[in-house]
Formats: C-alpha cells, structure tokens, sequence
C-alpha cells in the first residue's frame, strides 16, 4: 500500500499519492472555490468515504475516475449537498455544505449538477425544462427566461430543438438539455456524474464536445467519469479516488505513469 | 297487495331523480378531493406528527362502512341538536368516506414519482412545495386519472347508501314507486340499468385512460 508522500507534490499539482484518510489534493496560490477536508460518509455499515480531502480552483477542470464503488459519485453528491456527511467538512463558493443550516437555496444557485440519467421533466418541454428554475427560483419574467433558454440550447447545439419533449429526444440530446438547464442558472461550479455512461460513442461524443466548450470558457467543473481519453486530454487534474479515499492526484499525463499499483491495475483493467 | 303498473310519470321520476344522484356524487367527490389532497401532502410531509395524523384517519375511515358513516352524521349527530338536512348528511360522510380513498391512491401517485425528480428539483433550488407544485404533481396527475376516474365510479354507486337516511336519489325513488306499484324485479332493473347507464362510459374511460399510460411508458 502506498504511503502518503506529501513532499512528491510539486507547486503545480504535479502528481501526488495518497492513503486512506489522504491528503488533500491543494490548489497552489488561488483560494479554493471547493474545498473537501476529511470527508465520512457511510450508508449503513457500509463506508464509501474515509477521510476524502481535495481542493478545487476557480476555472479548473477535475476528473474524478476510479472504480465503481470508490465513492467518487458520493463524494459529488456531498459537494452538492444531496448527501450529508457524517464528518469533516465540505465548502463551496464561501457556503459550509456541511452545516446543518446551510441555506440549500444559496448553495444550489451556484453549484449546477448533471446525471447520468438526464432527469429532465417528461411532462414539459425542452425550453420550458429550462424555463422552469429561471421563473420559479431566479424570478425572471416569462420573456427573460425563454431568452435565456433560447441562449444555453444555443450554447449546447439545441436551439432548433425548443418545442421538443424529452421523449423525442436521443439520450445524447436529452444530457445536452440537461446541462443547459444547469448552465441557465448561471452556476459557479458544474458537476458531472458519470453523463455519458449510458451514451453510446457516438452521443458520447457530441456531450464531450459541450463539456469541452464549457472547460475552455472557464468554467469550474468537477466530473466523475469512465471517459480516460477525455479526462487525460481535458482536464486539468484528475483525481484517482480508491476505496473511499484520494488515492493519486496529478496533471493528465499521471494515467500514462501511474505512481501507484491500485491505479495501474484499474486502468489496465478499464482500457 | 294489488299490482299497479309502471307509467311515464315513474320514469320521469327516476330520471329525475338520477339529478341527485349526481348532485351527491359531485358534492362527495369535490369534497372528498379536498379533503384528500390536504391527506395525501400530509401523508408525504416531513413532519411524522402529521404523517401520523393522516395515516390514522385513513386507516380508521377504511375501516369503517359507509353506512355506518351515514347513520353517526345523520342520526348521531341529531342527537347533540345538529339535525342536518339528508343531502348535507349524506354529502358530509361521503366526504370524510372519499378523502380517505383519494388520499391514499393520489398519495401512491406521487409516490411512484422517479426519486431522481425530485432530486433534479432540489438541485435546480426549487423548495419542496414548488418541486411538488411544478414537477411531481403535474406528473402523478396523469398516473392517477385512470383509478381516480374508478373511484368515481364507485363514489356513484355508494350514494345508494344515502337511501337509508331518507335521501331521494335514484335508489330511494326506486324504493318509493315499488312501493307504490309492487314491480320490485322490473323498478330495480330499470334503476339497475341507470346505474350502468351512468357508470359504464367512466369505467370505459378510466380503462381507456390506463390503457394510453401503458403505452405511453413502454
């Protein structure tokens, strides 16, 4: 089992090692817009999270990879506040996740978060999908919003597409719908949860190229994500989490010379 | 006993009376809607005093017959000084009978609802009330039409109960003109087939309903 070797991490993130109850993956220089410090979570008996700790950097792209079961979609869920944490803390944006009254509203005003499994509203169509949060939570008018929403499917190559349902959509239409909706409330960090696993490659491909446009704009994003060649080429650091903690963080190149067993072993397992 | 014989004025009578019949069922069922849409949110609330609140008048008022409801309204009540007309007795059980159905199947709609929905709300700020209001509800609605419209048409054929409290509806006219001419096997039919006259096309409807749902989520 590897040990923590702090003194390996270079001022620019340079591949790091970590153990359970890691060290944190630490941004160097700029303050974090997301910081996890020792994170816990179990469900039951079973913990998924021991001690998870990384830092994110406004405008950086991380991909979180790992094996099903390492706690990479929990831990997400945590920063999002969909799962509360047993112990340690989580902050976003200056909002302590982790306090019990957390005002919820706040948190999800700046933190966007995409499924795997779209979750649009079936009854309502693409435009008022989008529509939705913009009147109801930002409070904008009928007409501002439908700008608004006519702007993000823009953005994601869906404007044609407005007056649609779900249901006629192809999965890899409906996860672009389902980041738009996100992007259409303006949110400071995205986080991405595994969105194109039930796309095949070819709508694989057409989500990745939106995510791409959305790293190259700046935007803070977080993705858990099986997608190697993505993660390698896009992202800024990618994160190894295994067995419930931080288990090797670094630059793309890392899954090119994996420091450690654990990582090695589940890309060669996964490629 | 002498044999009278079935006239046009009969008829009139017991078309007449299909009137009230239907005044009863709308009065139960915008009442019972009432009453169980206030049960079902207090059956899905976060708070387990009113969880528990709701699921002991449901449970209680299943467990009760109708007819027992009808008979504490109408009669018990009489004794305290509240003589209640029948109609407003009649209507008043049935309401309190009906909640407890509507809110039990509308709870189970809203139930069914995919958990990511309402995780989809919560991650885009909606509140609870705004999720419900916008996202879940709008959806169950559709889930409950077919057993809700089934419902309805057990809420027509149980006004026959109000009978016994003297209401005039079609049951309590049919009573009335076999009592006045003897012809039970002909007066009844007759009042049995108003019945399905009434109830036939909402049992077509609500399986046609189900039917368009089935395959919509195939």
């Amino acid at each position: 089992m590897s040990p923590i070797v702090e003194s390996l991490r270079t001022p620019y993130m340079d591949a790091s090692v970590g153990t359970a109850g890691g060290g944190a993956a630490r941004v160097p220089g700029a303050s974090p817009i997301v910081r996890l410090d020792q994170v816990y979570k179990s469900f039951g008996a079973n913990q998924v999270l021991k001690g998870v700790s990384f830092e994110v950097a406004k405008g950086e792209m991380i991909a979180i990879i790992g094996a099903s079961g390492s706690g990479k979609s929990t831990a997400l869920r945590c920063i999002d506040r969909l799962e509360v944490i047993d112990r340690g803390s989580i902050e976003v944006c200056g909002i302590r996740v982790d306090d019990p009254a957390v005002d919820l509203k706040r948190l999800r005003l700046e933190v966007g978060i995409v499924f795997q499994s779209y979750n649009l509203f079936p009854h309502l169509t693409v435009q008022e999908n989008i529509m939705l949060a913009l009147r109801h939570v930002k409070k904008l008018s009928r007409g501002e919003a439908a700008e608004v929403a006519i702007r993000v499917l823009d953005q994601v190559g869906l404007k044609q597409k407005a007056d649609a349902y779900p249901e006629q959509l192809s999965g890899g239409q409906q996860q672009r719908v389902a980041i738009a909706r996100s992007l259409a409330m303006s949110p400071k960090v995205m986080l991405f949860d595994e969105v194109t696993s039930a796309l095949d490659p070819q709508l694989t491909g057409e989500v990745l190229r939106v995510m791409e446009d959305l790293a190259a704009g700046g935007m803070t994003m977080l993705l858990v994500t099986h997608e190697m060649a993505f993660a390698k080429r896009v992202a800024d650091r990618i994160i190894y989490m295994h067995q419930g903690t931080v288990w090797e963080t670094g630059p793309g190149e890392m899954l090119d010379a994996p420091r450690t067993p654990e990582l090695h072993a589940f890309l060669n397992n996964g490629l | 006993m002498s044999i009278g014989h079935f006239t046009f004025t009969h008829l009139m009578y017991l078309v007449q009376s299909i009137g009230w019949t239907l005044v009863l069922s709308a009065i139960a069922f915008a009442l019972g809607a009432i009453g169980g849409f206030g049960l079902m949110l207090a059956r899905i609330s976060p708070r387990p005093w009113l969880r528990w609140f709701a699921l002991v008048y449901i449970e209680c008022i299943q467990g009760i017959p109708l007819l027992i409801l009808l008979f504490i309204v109408y009669f018990g009540l009489s004794v305290y000084g509240l003589a209640l007309p029948s109609l407003i007795a009649a209507g008043i059980a049935m309401m309190i009978y009906v909640s407890a159905y509507l809110g039990d199947i509308w709870r189970g709609c809203v139930e069914a609802m995919p958990k990511p929905q309402w995780e989809a709300s919560e991650c885009l700020a909606f509140t609870r009330w705004q999720t419900l209001r916008l996202v879940i509800i709008p959806q169950a609605v559709r889930l409950s039409l077919p057993p809700t419209v089934g419902f309805l048409v057990q809420i027509i054929k149980m006004t026959s109960l109000a009978s016994v409290i003297g209401f005039v509806e079609l049951t309590r006219a049919g009573q009335i003109i076999n009592n006045t001419i003897f012809q039970p096997f002909l007066v009844f039919l007759l009042v049995g087939a108003f019945y399905f006259a009434l109830c036939y096309p909402l049992s077509r409807w609500s399986e046609a309903m189900e039917k368009k749902l089935n395959v919509a989520n195939r």
